[in-house]
Protein backbone atom coordinates (compact mmCIF):
# COMPACT_ATOMS: atom_id res chain seq x y z
CA UNK A 1 0.00 0.00 0.00
CA UNK A 2 1.41 3.54 -1.26
CA UNK A 3 1.96 5.78 2.04
CA UNK A 4 -0.72 8.20 2.38
CA UNK A 5 0.81 11.62 1.01
CA UNK A 6 -0.65 15.60 0.40
CA UNK A 7 -0.07 17.05 -2.69
CA UNK A 8 -0.74 20.86 -3.94
CA UNK A 9 0.42 22.59 -6.33
CA UNK A 10 0.81 25.80 -7.99
CA UNK A 11 1.96 28.58 -10.56
CA UNK A 12 3.08 31.15 -9.32
CA UNK A 13 4.65 34.34 -11.68
CA UNK A 14 8.10 34.86 -9.77
CA UNK A 15 11.45 33.38 -10.31
CA UNK A 16 12.74 30.57 -8.76
CA UNK A 17 15.13 32.55 -6.62
CA UNK A 18 12.44 34.86 -5.49
CA UNK A 19 10.24 31.93 -4.66
CA UNK A 20 13.22 30.25 -2.82
CA UNK A 21 14.23 33.66 -0.82
CA UNK A 22 10.00 33.43 -0.03
CA UNK A 23 10.27 29.86 1.52
CA UNK A 24 13.52 30.15 3.34
CA UNK A 25 13.91 33.65 4.73
CA UNK A 26 12.03 34.17 8.15
CA UNK A 27 10.75 37.53 8.02
CA UNK A 28 9.24 36.68 4.28
CA UNK A 29 7.63 33.80 5.77
CA UNK A 30 6.07 35.53 8.60
CA UNK A 31 4.25 38.06 6.41
CA UNK A 32 2.29 35.44 4.85
CA UNK A 33 2.78 31.83 7.00
CA UNK A 34 0.12 32.79 9.80
CA UNK A 35 2.89 34.87 11.43
CA UNK A 36 5.51 32.09 11.55
CA UNK A 37 8.78 32.71 11.14
CA UNK A 38 10.75 29.93 9.95
CA UNK A 39 14.41 29.64 11.25
CA UNK A 40 17.47 27.51 9.73
CA UNK A 41 20.74 27.80 8.35
CA UNK A 42 19.40 25.16 5.98
CA UNK A 43 22.45 22.57 5.52
CA UNK A 44 21.52 19.45 5.25
CA UNK A 45 21.01 17.82 8.66
CA UNK A 46 20.68 21.45 10.55
CA UNK A 47 17.62 22.16 12.70
CA UNK A 48 14.54 23.90 11.53
CA UNK A 49 12.03 25.35 13.38
CA UNK A 50 9.14 27.08 13.32
CA UNK A 51 8.93 30.26 15.44
CA UNK A 52 6.13 32.16 16.08
CA UNK A 53 5.63 35.99 16.41
CA UNK A 54 5.69 35.65 20.51
CA UNK A 55 9.20 34.13 20.05
CA UNK A 56 8.12 30.34 21.32
CA UNK A 57 8.64 27.36 18.65
CA UNK A 58 5.23 25.76 17.38
CA UNK A 59 7.38 22.91 15.03
CA UNK A 60 10.47 21.74 14.97
CA UNK A 61 12.49 19.29 12.88
CA UNK A 62 15.38 18.74 10.41
CA UNK A 63 15.91 19.63 7.03
CA UNK A 64 16.54 16.58 5.03
CA UNK A 65 17.29 18.28 1.27
CA UNK A 66 18.73 21.88 0.39
CA UNK A 67 19.28 22.52 -3.72
CA UNK A 68 18.72 26.05 -3.94
CA UNK A 69 16.45 26.68 -5.91
CA UNK A 70 14.96 23.67 -6.93
CA UNK A 71 14.12 21.65 -3.94
CA UNK A 72 13.67 21.91 -0.34
CA UNK A 73 12.75 19.14 2.31
CA UNK A 74 12.34 19.27 6.10
CA UNK A 75 10.77 17.34 8.81
CA UNK A 76 8.76 18.09 11.22
CA UNK A 77 6.91 17.26 14.74
CA UNK A 78 4.10 19.93 15.85
CA UNK A 79 4.90 20.55 19.61
CA UNK A 80 1.47 21.85 20.79
CA UNK A 81 -0.66 18.76 22.37
CA UNK A 82 -3.67 19.47 19.98
CA UNK A 83 -2.21 19.10 16.41
CA UNK A 84 0.56 16.90 17.64
CA UNK A 85 1.48 14.61 14.15
CA UNK A 86 1.62 11.14 14.93
CA UNK A 87 5.27 10.96 13.69
CA UNK A 88 7.58 13.08 11.92
CA UNK A 89 6.11 15.10 8.29
CA UNK A 90 8.33 15.05 5.80
CA UNK A 91 7.27 18.13 3.69
CA UNK A 92 9.15 18.55 -0.09
CA UNK A 93 9.24 22.03 -2.04
CA UNK A 94 10.24 21.52 -5.89
CA UNK A 95 10.24 24.44 -7.62
CA UNK A 96 10.50 24.02 -11.49
CA UNK A 97 10.41 27.09 -14.20
CA UNK A 98 7.61 27.12 -16.38
CA UNK A 99 7.76 29.81 -19.14
CA UNK A 100 7.30 32.99 -17.18
CA UNK A 101 6.27 31.57 -14.24
CA UNK A 102 7.64 28.80 -11.40
CA UNK A 103 5.22 25.52 -11.00
CA UNK A 104 5.94 24.65 -6.80
CA UNK A 105 4.69 21.23 -6.19
CA UNK A 106 4.58 20.94 -1.83
CA UNK A 107 4.50 17.09 -1.34
CA UNK A 108 3.79 16.02 2.48
CA UNK A 109 4.18 12.51 3.78
CA UNK A 110 4.14 11.60 7.38
CA UNK A 111 0.73 11.43 8.88
CA UNK A 112 -2.06 8.68 9.49
CA UNK A 113 -4.66 9.44 6.60
CA UNK A 114 -8.10 10.71 8.33
CA UNK A 115 -6.13 11.65 11.31
CA UNK A 116 -6.09 14.87 13.04
CA UNK A 117 -3.26 15.84 11.69
CA UNK A 118 -3.83 15.69 8.30
CA UNK A 119 -7.16 17.49 8.88
CA UNK A 120 -5.14 20.38 9.68
CA UNK A 121 -2.21 20.15 6.97
CA UNK A 122 -5.11 20.04 4.15
CA UNK A 123 -6.80 22.70 5.76
CA UNK A 124 -3.56 24.65 6.32
CA UNK A 125 -1.17 24.42 2.76
CA UNK A 126 -3.66 25.82 0.62
CA UNK A 127 -4.60 29.12 2.70
CA UNK A 128 -0.56 29.29 3.21
CA UNK A 129 0.68 29.00 -0.42
CA UNK A 130 -2.21 31.19 -1.78
CA UNK A 131 -1.11 34.08 1.03
CA UNK A 132 2.29 33.25 -0.53
CA UNK A 133 1.50 33.57 -4.39
CA UNK A 134 -0.60 36.59 -3.83
CA UNK A 135 2.59 38.34 -1.87
CA UNK A 136 5.15 37.29 -4.62
CA UNK A 137 2.50 38.57 -7.42
CA UNK A 138 1.23 41.55 -5.83
CA UNK A 139 3.36 42.52 -3.33
CA UNK A 140 0.73 42.05 -0.38
CA UNK A 141 -0.03 38.09 1.51
CA UNK A 142 -3.79 37.44 1.92
CA UNK A 143 -5.71 38.75 5.08
CA UNK A 144 -7.13 34.87 6.29
CA UNK A 145 -7.68 34.83 10.00
CA UNK A 146 -6.84 31.46 11.36
CA UNK A 147 -9.81 30.61 12.66
CA UNK A 148 -11.54 30.62 8.53
CA UNK A 149 -9.89 27.54 8.14
CA UNK A 150 -12.11 25.51 10.79
CA UNK A 151 -9.34 23.67 11.59
CA UNK A 152 -11.84 21.82 14.50
CA UNK A 153 -14.47 20.88 11.80
CA UNK A 154 -13.17 17.28 10.23
CA UNK B 1 -30.10 14.50 -10.98
CA UNK B 2 -29.34 12.49 -8.04
CA UNK B 3 -26.27 13.17 -7.16
CA UNK B 4 -25.59 11.48 -3.84
CA UNK B 5 -23.71 8.39 -4.85
CA UNK B 6 -21.04 10.37 -6.25
CA UNK B 7 -17.55 10.42 -4.26
CA UNK B 8 -14.97 13.14 -4.04
CA UNK B 9 -11.44 11.45 -6.05
CA UNK B 10 -9.73 14.99 -6.29
CA UNK B 11 -10.14 18.13 -4.23
CA UNK B 12 -8.02 21.36 -4.47
CA UNK B 13 -8.46 24.59 -2.61
CA UNK B 14 -7.19 27.97 -2.86
CA UNK B 15 -7.91 31.62 -1.37
CA UNK B 16 -8.14 34.19 -3.60
CA UNK B 17 -8.11 38.05 -2.57
CA UNK B 18 -11.70 38.66 -3.77
CA UNK B 19 -15.44 38.94 -3.19
CA UNK B 20 -17.42 35.67 -3.10
CA UNK B 21 -19.70 37.78 -6.12
CA UNK B 22 -16.45 38.41 -8.58
CA UNK B 23 -15.17 34.34 -7.98
CA UNK B 24 -18.31 33.32 -8.75
CA UNK B 25 -18.48 35.63 -12.21
CA UNK B 26 -15.33 34.59 -13.04
CA UNK B 27 -16.34 31.10 -13.05
CA UNK B 28 -19.61 31.15 -15.01
CA UNK B 29 -18.45 33.36 -17.42
CA UNK B 30 -17.35 33.13 -20.80
CA UNK B 31 -15.89 36.06 -21.34
CA UNK B 32 -13.63 35.66 -18.30
CA UNK B 33 -13.03 31.64 -18.82
CA UNK B 34 -11.53 32.32 -21.94
CA UNK B 35 -8.48 34.15 -20.18
CA UNK B 36 -7.95 31.78 -17.22
CA UNK B 37 -9.07 28.10 -18.56
CA UNK B 38 -6.91 28.00 -21.45
CA UNK B 39 -8.64 30.00 -23.56
CA UNK B 40 -11.52 27.64 -23.68
CA UNK B 41 -15.33 29.25 -23.06
CA UNK B 42 -17.44 28.16 -20.43
CA UNK B 43 -21.23 28.76 -20.98
CA UNK B 44 -23.72 28.24 -18.54
CA UNK B 45 -27.57 27.98 -17.65
CA UNK B 46 -27.64 28.85 -13.82
CA UNK B 47 -30.80 26.89 -12.92
CA UNK B 48 -30.49 23.40 -11.69
CA UNK B 49 -31.27 21.16 -14.58
CA UNK B 50 -29.47 24.37 -17.04
CA UNK B 51 -26.98 23.13 -19.72
CA UNK B 52 -23.07 24.16 -18.76
CA UNK B 53 -21.13 23.88 -21.68
CA UNK B 54 -17.52 24.48 -22.49
CA UNK B 55 -16.46 25.32 -26.15
CA UNK B 56 -12.71 25.22 -27.60
CA UNK B 57 -11.01 28.63 -29.27
CA UNK B 58 -12.58 27.62 -32.74
CA UNK B 59 -15.80 27.26 -30.91
CA UNK B 60 -16.13 23.55 -30.61
CA UNK B 61 -17.96 21.70 -28.09
CA UNK B 62 -15.24 20.14 -25.78
CA UNK B 63 -16.87 19.66 -22.45
CA UNK B 64 -21.22 19.36 -21.53
CA UNK B 65 -22.79 18.82 -18.75
CA UNK B 66 -26.06 19.32 -16.83
CA UNK B 67 -26.25 22.24 -13.57
CA UNK B 68 -27.08 19.76 -10.56
CA UNK B 69 -27.40 22.49 -7.47
CA UNK B 70 -27.16 26.13 -7.85
CA UNK B 71 -26.57 28.37 -5.50
CA UNK B 72 -25.38 32.02 -6.07
CA UNK B 73 -22.21 33.27 -4.69
CA UNK B 74 -21.90 29.89 -3.06
CA UNK B 75 -22.24 26.65 -4.32
CA UNK B 76 -22.00 25.78 -7.71
CA UNK B 77 -22.10 21.94 -9.18
CA UNK B 78 -22.56 20.42 -12.70
CA UNK B 79 -21.62 17.35 -14.54
CA UNK B 80 -18.38 17.76 -16.87
CA UNK B 81 -17.90 15.41 -19.60
CA UNK B 82 -15.64 15.68 -21.77
CA UNK B 83 -16.68 14.82 -25.25
CA UNK B 84 -14.89 11.98 -26.05
CA UNK B 85 -16.35 8.89 -27.82
CA UNK B 86 -16.47 5.90 -25.13
CA UNK B 87 -15.40 7.84 -22.61
CA UNK B 88 -18.55 8.48 -20.08
CA UNK B 89 -19.89 4.75 -21.35
CA UNK B 90 -16.50 3.50 -20.45
CA UNK B 91 -15.83 5.63 -17.20
CA UNK B 92 -19.00 7.18 -15.99
CA UNK B 93 -19.90 10.95 -15.63
CA UNK B 94 -17.55 13.18 -14.01
CA UNK B 95 -19.33 15.51 -11.28
CA UNK B 96 -17.66 19.08 -10.67
CA UNK B 97 -17.89 20.86 -7.42
CA UNK B 98 -17.08 25.05 -6.67
CA UNK B 99 -17.87 26.26 -3.16
CA UNK B 100 -17.63 29.79 -2.36
CA UNK B 101 -16.88 30.78 1.47
CA UNK B 102 -15.44 34.30 3.01
CA UNK B 103 -12.65 33.79 4.58
CA UNK B 104 -11.32 37.00 6.36
CA UNK B 105 -10.65 39.56 3.54
CA UNK B 106 -10.66 36.42 1.25
CA UNK B 107 -12.45 34.09 -0.24
CA UNK B 108 -12.08 30.38 -0.25
CA UNK B 109 -12.51 28.53 -3.41
CA UNK B 110 -13.11 24.36 -2.90
CA UNK B 111 -13.43 22.64 -6.89
CA UNK B 112 -14.31 19.24 -5.76
CA UNK B 113 -14.37 16.42 -8.49
CA UNK B 114 -16.30 13.48 -7.55
CA UNK B 115 -17.42 9.93 -9.56
CA UNK B 116 -19.92 7.57 -9.35
CA UNK B 117 -17.05 4.89 -9.37
CA UNK B 118 -13.65 4.51 -8.12
CA UNK B 119 -11.23 5.45 -10.59
CA UNK B 120 -7.39 4.58 -10.80
CA UNK B 121 -4.51 7.25 -10.52
CA UNK B 122 -4.17 7.76 -14.29
CA UNK B 123 -7.21 8.31 -15.22
CA UNK B 124 -7.44 11.29 -12.55
CA UNK B 125 -4.19 12.54 -13.54
CA UNK B 126 -5.46 14.48 -16.06
CA UNK B 127 -7.65 16.41 -13.79
CA UNK B 128 -5.39 16.74 -11.03
CA UNK B 129 -2.96 18.47 -13.62
CA UNK B 130 -5.36 20.70 -15.43
CA UNK B 131 -6.96 22.37 -12.17
CA UNK B 132 -4.18 24.07 -10.11
CA UNK B 133 -3.11 25.64 -13.86
CA UNK B 134 -6.52 26.68 -14.46
CA UNK B 135 -7.22 28.00 -10.57
CA UNK B 136 -4.13 29.37 -9.90
CA UNK B 137 -4.40 31.52 -13.34
CA UNK B 138 -8.10 32.57 -12.12
CA UNK B 139 -6.32 33.79 -8.88
CA UNK B 140 -3.90 35.76 -10.88
CA UNK B 141 -6.80 37.17 -12.88
CA UNK B 142 -8.82 38.46 -10.35
CA UNK B 143 -5.73 39.81 -8.11
CA UNK B 144 -3.94 41.64 -10.45
CA UNK B 145 -5.77 41.74 -13.59
CA UNK B 146 -3.77 39.53 -15.82
CA UNK B 147 -4.37 35.66 -16.09
CA UNK B 148 -0.75 33.39 -16.33
CA UNK B 149 0.20 31.91 -19.09
CA UNK B 150 0.28 28.41 -18.30
CA UNK B 151 1.60 26.54 -21.49
CA UNK B 152 0.60 22.79 -20.26
CA UNK B 153 1.60 19.72 -22.67
CA UNK B 154 -1.24 16.89 -23.12
CA UNK B 155 -1.64 15.39 -19.98
CA UNK B 156 0.10 12.07 -21.11
CA UNK B 157 -0.29 9.49 -18.52
CA UNK B 158 -4.01 10.48 -18.69
CA UNK B 159 -4.19 10.05 -22.55
CA UNK B 160 -2.29 6.67 -22.56
CA UNK B 161 -4.60 5.24 -19.52
CA UNK B 162 -7.50 6.01 -21.65
CA UNK B 163 -6.19 4.73 -24.68
CA UNK B 164 -5.30 1.19 -23.15
CA UNK B 165 -9.19 1.18 -22.03
CA UNK B 166 -10.15 1.77 -26.13
CA UNK B 167 -11.12 5.40 -25.53
CA UNK B 168 -10.25 7.43 -28.37
CA UNK B 169 -8.78 10.81 -27.84
CA UNK B 170 -7.79 13.74 -30.27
Amino acid sequence: MSKPEFIYVTYIETTAEKLWHALTDGEFTARYWFGARLRSDWKVGSSFEMVRSDGTVSDAGKVVECDPPRRLAYTFINLSDKYKNEFPALATFVLEPYGKLVKLTLTQEGFVEGGKFYAGISKGWPAILSSLKSLLETGEPLQIPFEALKMEEA
Amino acid sequence: MNIDHFKPLTVYTIYIASTPEKVWEALTSAEFSRKYFFGNAVEIDLRVGGAYIVRTPDGSLHISGEVAECVPYRKLTFTFNVNWPDLIEKLGPTLVTYDIEPAGDAVRLTMTESHDRPLDDDILSGGRQGWPAILSSLKSLLETGEPLVVKMAPPARMLAALKKLGIKTP
